[in-house]
This record gives structure tokens, sequence and C-alpha cells, in this order.
């Protein structure tokens, strides 16, 4: 990293797949990063102390809260959001999945949610439904009571372990 | 395509259809206030009073404007010409409206109160220079506790009123005196329901937008209620409507907090127009739950007369809401507390009713409505007291409602407010869900648990509610705007696109998709075909807004109305073009076909030869026809919408945890639309108020400090403590009843908490515990059970009346 006279540094990382660098203030966070210079407004803040999981990123193949993390903690690092999902017309299984079991009402929690479930189906055995509970136990969602949420997540445990 | 074919086509009312909605939002591609990026846009940072009740001496903001990157600073002289305070006004007698500045003025009246707004290049400078700002004031007695606010007569929260009584109602009918003379019983008890924060996720947020070439503003907010805003900001900003328009794009939840007006939104209009440039105010979570308008927060005391058969006699209820600092606007401060004495007597026939209530005002952030409004307040301390008659009675729980219950032949029944309930499924709900529970069963296992320690309890809550308001009922007496109709706009484009101008405002009902399927089945469309704008002011002349569970019933019958006179209009355009009558044409896919016959036109077709293929219509049958309709609906007193819920809970008295084990809801929402979307919604609505009977409360001190103010410390449910819900569905239709659709958006909220109160009761009941207040959290719980073991009621003794069947 570099410094200007404006205080500001430059940080270069990769967000979903795209090299970027920019000049940052070492004090803005990621989450601000990622919305306000980079235009990634999937990432969405709901509470800025890292308890309702809502702008939940992977950062090198680990989800991390972007309210948490400042933009400077990102060098050289791998990052990846809900843009590097499926597209509007191309969804992805895991989106398929919770638009199938209405996982989602108004989407403010969803794009966290889905970063969430993706780093818990790559890396927890989520065998029961507890256990799924519990693995997206860090997100809220206020709208849908977690009830479809869980199906939709359960029906990707199944077709990650063969079992459909 | 045969008459049969057309027969067999899938009807989408009552469908589980996919959502419109969920692409953009499942790809991050959903848009948002916070999200709204506008070249020169400049950020908004509020200094917030950090007193409860204060006046302001002076503002220093010296340093803060030399800051680099500070556009300006304005307090509320600064921006008194461009916008007026609010005012809520009611034709309610002894009603004290409150005047809500735009930024605090003389005083503040509850911490968190923006008093100085800062603009800057960023949200972080802004932050930067707001905290360089000193504000000096002089403290006044802060009055938190509305029982001492309502006696109160030295300090008063708004002078001018001379009172903290903002409004008081009474009303009722038939004698109730001779009710509690002759009852065999008498049941009583004080229900409190603590103070609580709606919490939608995406926290309050808007954007204004002075353009001087047009001399107008567009304003973006993480409202429900566009149209409520345009027009509130039009009289208090002088402008004609047209000049202000109002955009709720994608909005993060709302369940009632953002349907109010608030003193950010009118100060970031003037903002807008007096600095020239787009400016975004973004608050975060503090700001959120600290001034965000709070709920429910009422005490009602309750008392019910019933006879040696456990029929109610009669019923009195007083009740003291704490409404906080301000009338909120366009509701008023009777909303909450009204709500709850005029839907106590639920769906229970009660002859002899009176209730009272009182709206105090304290030094706390306003109270508006949250999903449910009153009624989750009412029938947890109506359904709290049948509990108890049915111990008096020697009744069971569901034997004591199903006696007392509107019954299907009694239909419509007036209550002792003179609300009238139209067909709904009472009875059914309730049986449904006895079935479903087999209390019978349960009341053993209840018996081979608490031998082995182990603390189960059974819990039903029974409600009513009214809802899809039509204009001879308003949300609030006198208020000062019409909730009672809807317009909807159809049209055929030149293209032959179905477009529909609608004044609904999504926030995660799935509107745009239950609506299109609304009109897709009127009109013989696919859904995809179907193009809504919603949730903007302009497209149509008058607008509010989705609250209430309206948007189903008005919205619903605005739509269908409209997609039939459309309907009628194309089937005039193509009967012209192809030779044939109407009553021949028939449309499916968007497509006119001659029955009988392969003659056919696209929509696409029609349009074009409407629209733009000169002379294809004669000019005088032309100048007779148009491919627009619109439409307004008022359903004039609304509709009737009912649920039974049950709850099966542990309560571990060590620990004071409850575990919601299973959860049950009946409901009746006439017609579904959508039942994937019902599902959602009541799954959603039971959770909601699952936290607020068990976590979820707003702390404040004595000095008016909210302690509670983190989503650390106001606890929502998360996933790992949610149970499932089963739902059933009693679709009762009435032929009255344009579309059978009736609102059902905020009831899993209203019966949650009196049905998990009453579990957790029934878990106690070998403590003698009576469940009165909640949230009944760990802390009360533990409470409740120390006082029940120093009474010597040893854990495990099964010593309760309703353990027994009737």
């Amino acid at each position: 990293m570099t410094g200007t006279a404006s205080g500001k540094v430059v940080v270069s990382m990769t967000v979903n797949g795209d090299r970027v660098e920019e000049l940052v203030e070492p004090r803005w966070l990621l989450a601000d990063f990622l919305r306000e210079n980079l235009g990634l407004t999937g990432t969405h803040v709901g509470c800025e102390h890292g308890v309702c999981g809502a702008c939940t990123i992977l950062m090198n193949g680990n989800s991390v809260r972007a309210c948490l993390t400042f933009a400077v903690q990102a060098q050289g690092a791998d990052i990846e959001t809900v843009e590097s999902l499926g597209t509007v017309n191309d969804l992805d299984d895991l989106q398929e999945s919770f638009r199938k079991h209405h996982a989602l009402q108004c989407g403010f929690c969803t794009p966290g949610m889905l970063m969430t479930a993706i780093d818990a189906l790559r890396k927890r055995p989520l065998a029961t439904d507890q256990e799924i509970r519990d693995a997206l136990s860090g997100n809220i969602c206020r709208c849908t009571g977690y009830q479809n949420i869980v199906k939709a997540v359960r029906t990707m445990v199944q077709k990650r372990d063969g079992d459909d | 395509m045969t008459e049969s074919a057309i027969d067999m086509r899938p009807t989408m009312i009552g469908a589980p259809v996919q959502r419109k909605e969920d692409p953009r939002l499942l790809t991050g591609h959903g848009q948002y206030t916070a999200d709204v990026q506008l070249p020169r846009m400049a950020h908004v940072a509020f200094v917030r009073s950090d007193r409860a009740h204060a006046r302001i001496l002076e503002i220093d903001t010296t340093e803060a404007k030399a800051l680099r990157g500070v556009h300006g600073i304005y307090g509320a002289e600064d921006i008194a010409s461009l916008v007026r305070p609010l005012c809520a006004s009611s034709r309610t007698e002894g009603y004290h409206a409150t005047l809500i500045p735009p930024l605090a003025d003389s005083k503040v009246r509850y911490v968190g109160e923006p008093v100085v707004a800062v603009v800057a290049t960023d949200r972080y400078v802004a932050e930067d220079a707001r905290d360089m700002i000193h504000v000096d004031y002089e403290d006044l007695p802060v009055l938190t506790d509305p029982a001492a606010a309502l006696v109160e007569t030295d300090t008063l929260i708004h002078d001018e009123a001379g009172t903290n009584l903002i409004v008081e109602r009474g009303f009722g009918r038939g004698d109730t005196d001779e009710a509690f003379h002759t009852a065999a019983h008498v049941v009583a008890g004080r229900y409190r329901m603590g103070r609580h924060a709606p919490m939608a996720l995406e926290t309050r947020a808007c954007v204004g937008h002075w353009e001087h070439g047009k001399q107008s503003l567009t304003m973006w907010s993480a409202t429900q209620a566009p149209g409520i805003l345009r027009d509130a900001l039009a009289e208090l900003m002088d402008l004609p409507g047209k000049r202000i328009r109002c955009i709720a794009p994608d909005v993060g939840g709302g369940f009632g907090a953002k349907v109010s007006i608030y003193q950010e939104e009118l100060a970031v209009a003037a903002l807008a127009r007096i600095t020239g440039r787009p400016v975004k105010w973004v608050s975060d979570r503090l700001e959120d739950l600290t001034t965000t308008s709070q709920s429910f927060d009422d005490i009602v005391d309750l008392e019910m007369a019933i006879d040696a058969d456990g029929v109610i006699l009669g019923l009195r209820a007083q009740v003291l809401g704490d409404v906080g600092a301000y009338s909120i606007y366009p509701w008023t401060a009777s909303l909450e507390p009204v709500q709850v004495i005029s839907f106590m007597p639920g769906p229970y026939k009660v002859a002899a009713y009176r209730g009272r209530a009182q709206a105090v005002a304290t030094n706390k952030p306003p109270m508006g409505p949250y999903r449910g409004v009153g009624r989750p307040v009412s029938t947890f301390a109506m359904e709290r007291l049948i509990d108890k008659a049915a111990v008096a009675a020697g009744l069971t729980p569901e034997g004591i409602r199903r006696r007392n219950m509107v019954r299907p032949d009694e239909f419509p029944y007036k209550t002792p407010v003179g609300i009238q309930w139209d067909r709904a499924g009472f009875i059914e709900c309730l049986d449904s869900v006895v079935e479903a529970v087999d209390p019978d069963s349960f009341r053993h296992q209840q018996v081979e648990a608490r031998a082995e320690g182990r603390y189960l309890g059974l819990g039903f809550a029974s409600y009513s509610e009214l809802t899809g308001l039509g204009s001879r009922i308003a949300a609030a007496p006198g208020m000062p705007i019409n909730t009672g109709t809807e317009t909807a706009r159809l049209r055929i484009d030149s293209t032959g696109a179905v477009v529909a101008a609608m004044a609904f405002a999504n926030h995660g009902q799935g509107l745009e998709t239950s609506m299109a399927q609304v009109i897709a089945d009127e009109l013989g469309v696919a859904m995809e075909a179907v193009m809504i704008d919603s949730g903007d002011s302009d497209p149509l002349a008058h607008t509010t807004g989705t609250y209430a569970s309206r948007s189903a019933v008005l919205a619903g019958g605005a739509a269908t109305l409209a997609a039939r006179g459309l309907r009628e209009k194309i089937l005039k355009v193509a009967a012209e073009l192809m030779e044939a009558s109407p009553t021949d044409l028939e449309i499916f896919d968007s497509t006119v076909r001659l029955v009988g016959t392969d003659k056919q036109l696209t929509f696409r077709e029609i349009a074009h030869a409407f629209y733009t293929q000169m002379g294809r219509l004669h000019p005088k049958q032309r100048a007779a026809m148009d491919l627009e309709e619109t439409r307004m609906f008022d359903p004039v007193f609304g509709t009737a919408s009912c649920a039974t819920h049950a709850a099966l809970v542990e309560v571990d008295p060590a620990t004071g945890m409850v575990e919601v084990k299973r959860y049950w809801v009946a409901e009746d929402c006439g017609r579904l639309i959508n039942p994937m979307i019902v599902d959602g919604q009541v799954h959603g609505g039971v959770i909601q108020g699952i936290g607020v009977a068990l976590h979820e409360e707003l702390i404040y001190d004595e000095d008016g400090q909210n302690l509670t103010a983190s989503l650390a410390d106001y606890l929502v449910p998360s996933a790992a403590e949610a149970p499932d819900v089963d739902v059933t569905h009693i679709e009762t239709q009435l032929p009255d009843n344009l579309t059978g659709f009736r609102g059902m958006g905020e009831g899993g909220t209203i019966g949650a908490p009196g049905a998990i109160a009453n579990a957790v009761a029934d878990a106690l009941r070998p403590f003698g515990a009576d469940v009165n207040t909640l949230p009944i959290t760990p802390q009360r719980i533990h409470d409740l059970v120390q006082a029940g073991s120093a009474q010597t009621l040893r854990p495990g003794r099964n010593n309760s009346s309703d353990d027994t069947t009737s």
C-alpha cells in the first residue's frame, strides 16, 4: 500500500474475479468500499456492528463481515460478493433454491444469507436442520421466519451430498 | 383453441407462483434507497439530542464548518422557510395535536431527536463534522413513566397542549355493571406489553434531489407510503404535488415503521433544495433503534365477568399507552391504545363492554404502527384472561373459546364497539388447530414430563382483525388522509405490452407477483407479460402505500376492476378489427381469438392497428375507443380475517429459557392469491410475534436513555431459536367481496404473543405463575419461578384445575 497527501492509500484486491486498485482512506470499511468505490451495492449494511450479517462476503473463501473489515485489510485478498453468483437471467442453484422455496421476502438480508450459506455448504456437514439453523444464526432475517431459508439450504445439502 | 382448452388454462390466482421480484433481489441488483447514486451527491449526518428533555441554548458549529469537505451545516432556523412542521390532526374530541419540527427548534423531547444537519462530501466527513458540533442545553425534568406523565402538570412535553394526555377515548355497549353483578365468576389482570422496535433490516434512509431547472423535488425514501410522503411534502413545502415525486424503490422491510412521516424526510427535502445537491441520508442502527417509531408499550387493566357455564357476560378494559414525544403523522397518538380497546373483545360474543384508552406523551421516540397495531396487545390480554376464565369455569382453554366465539350462523356480527365481522372461519380455525394439536394427548404428555422435572406448556390464542379497510373506517379517527380507496390504471401500450400503474409500495410482500397473478387471470395474459409500476407517487393522481393489511384487498380490487374494464376495451377494438362480435371473442396468452375459428390477433397486432397504423380504424370508431382503464376500488367497511394459533413450549425453570417446540396456525384470509406468499407472511409474522413475546424489549432508563440501542441488546429471533410453523388455510368466501381476498400480512404477529404467553403460563402452572408481562424474558421467568417456589408450590406437583378435560 502506498500513501498519498490526502491520507488515502492504494489498495488492490481481486473482487469477483476482477483485479481492482483504488485510492481509499484507511478508515473506510470494506462494505463502503465495495458499495461506494466499486458500485457493488448488492452487499448491504444492516447494523454496522457485526450482528445482522447482511454485509457478509467471502474473503479468501471465508465468510466475513464487510462492516467489521477495513478495505485496507483486504489488500491482496480474493473477495467474492453476491454479484459473483448467478445473474438475473441465469440464477445459480442456490439462488434458484431460495426462489423455489420462497426463502426471501424484502431481499435485504438475502445477499449476506447467500454468502453465509455458501460458506457453510462448503465447510459444514449440515446433517440436520438444527445444524443449518446454527450455521445461519449470525444472519438476521426479519421477514421469512427462517423456515423457508432452512428448506432452501436443505435442498442444496441434499444436492451436494447426492441424496436427491 | 377450443373452448374446452380455454377452460383448462392455468389459473394464476391460487397458484404458488415464483416471485417476479426474486431474480433482482437474489443477484444483488435490487435497488434500495442507500443504493441510489447521483452526480455531485452529498451525505447528511444529524446531530441528535443526547438529552431526553431540554431547552436548546446555543449551537456552536465553528469548528465543524472549517472542516474540509463540509458543504454546509443547518439548524431549524435555516430550513424553516422551506418546510413547515408536520401536524397530525384529528377530529377526535379532546385530542391535542403536536407540531413535529423537521429539526428540533426551541427544545428537544427525546434522546435522538435531530437538532442540526451536516451536509458533506461523504458520510465519514459528515460524521466527523457532526462530532465537532457543540449544543448547549438546559435540562428539563424527564418524563419516562406514562402513569406519572398523566398526572404531571408542571412538566409538559408540549406546553401548548396544556397536558400530557394527548387523547382519551372510551366506548362500549351494554350494561357492564349488571353483567359483573350477576356473574358467577369475575377474573381480572393487569397486562403489560413492553416497548418494541419493528426493526426492519434496512434502516431508514432517504435521498433528496432538487432540480433547479424544473423547480421540482425527487425523493427516494425507504418508506411504505410514498404517496403519503408526497402529499405531506407538497403541503409543507407549498408546492403542487406534480413537482414532488416520491419513490419507494426496493424497501428492506417496514412492518409499520416506515409508514409514518419522519423529521429526517422533511429535513432532507429542505437540504436538497438549500444545497442544490442531491443529498443522501442513511441511518445507522443506533439511529434506527433510537429514532424510528416504536410500538406497543401499553398497560391494560382487564376484567371479565362470566356465568357458571363460562359464557362471557361482560368485559371492562382500561388502557394506558405510552405514545412518546409526538403524535405521529398521519396516524396520530390514538392509533395504538385506541386500537387495543377497539379489538379487545376479539372473536368472542361480548354482550356488555366498556373500554377506555389514554394516550400519554413521554420523553421517548414517538409511538407508531407495528405489525398488528394494538391487536397483539389486546389479544395477549384477552387470551390470557380467557385462560383464567377457563380455570374458573372448569373448562379447557379450547372449550371456553369454542363456547364464546361468534358461530357461523351468527354472522354478520356487530361487536360492542360497532365493528362488523362478516362471515369468517372463527370456529373453523379453532377446530382445525385443536385437531392438529390434540390437546388431550398433550395433557398426558405434560403430566409425564412434569414427573421428569420437565415443564411443557400449551397455549392457544384466537383473534379476528379488520383488514382492507374502506372509506367508512379510518385507520385512526379524523386523521388527515384517506386510507379507504385505491386506484389502478392498466393499459396496452403501443407495443402491445400490458402496463399497470398501481398504488402499492412493496417491501417484501411480493405484491409485484400477486398483483400480476390477479391481472393475468382477469385479462387473459401470462403473468410474465404484466409489467407493474408501483412504489411511486407519480403515475397516479392519488396514492398512499402499503400498510394495515390493505394491498391484497384494495390494490387487488382496483386491479380486478381495471383489468375487467381493459379486457372489454381490448375486445371492442379486436371485434372491430376482426369484424366479429365481442361476445364471440376470447383472450388467452395476450391473443384475442374468434372462438371456433383460427382467426386471432395478438395484443401487439391490436396495439399496432390501434396506435400506429393510420387508417386501420375509422376515425369515428377510433375516437370512441381506448386501451386504457383507470379504476378506483373502495371496500367501504373492510373485511374480517381471523386465526387461531397454538404454541407448545418447554420452559427450563433453572435458566428461564423457553424453547418453542411446535407452532400451529389455522387462518382465514379468504381466497388465497399465492399460497406460498401467504405462508411466508404467516411464518415471518409468527416469528416476529415470538420475538415480541420472548426476546425483544426497548428499555429506557429514568433519564430517557435507550439502553438497548444495538442488535446485541435488542434481541430479535435468529434461525437457531425460531420454530417451524404449521399453517392451515380456511378459505371462507363471500359473494359481496369482489375478489374474495382478505388482508393477512399482520396476523402472525397478532396471535403469537398471546399464544406464547399462555403456553409459558401453562408450563409454569406448578409454580403458580401468571404471565402478565411481555416479553417473558429469562429474568422474568426466573422471578416468577422464585416467587412460586417461595410460596412452597413444589415443582412437579399437578395442582391445576384445567389439566382435566371437560
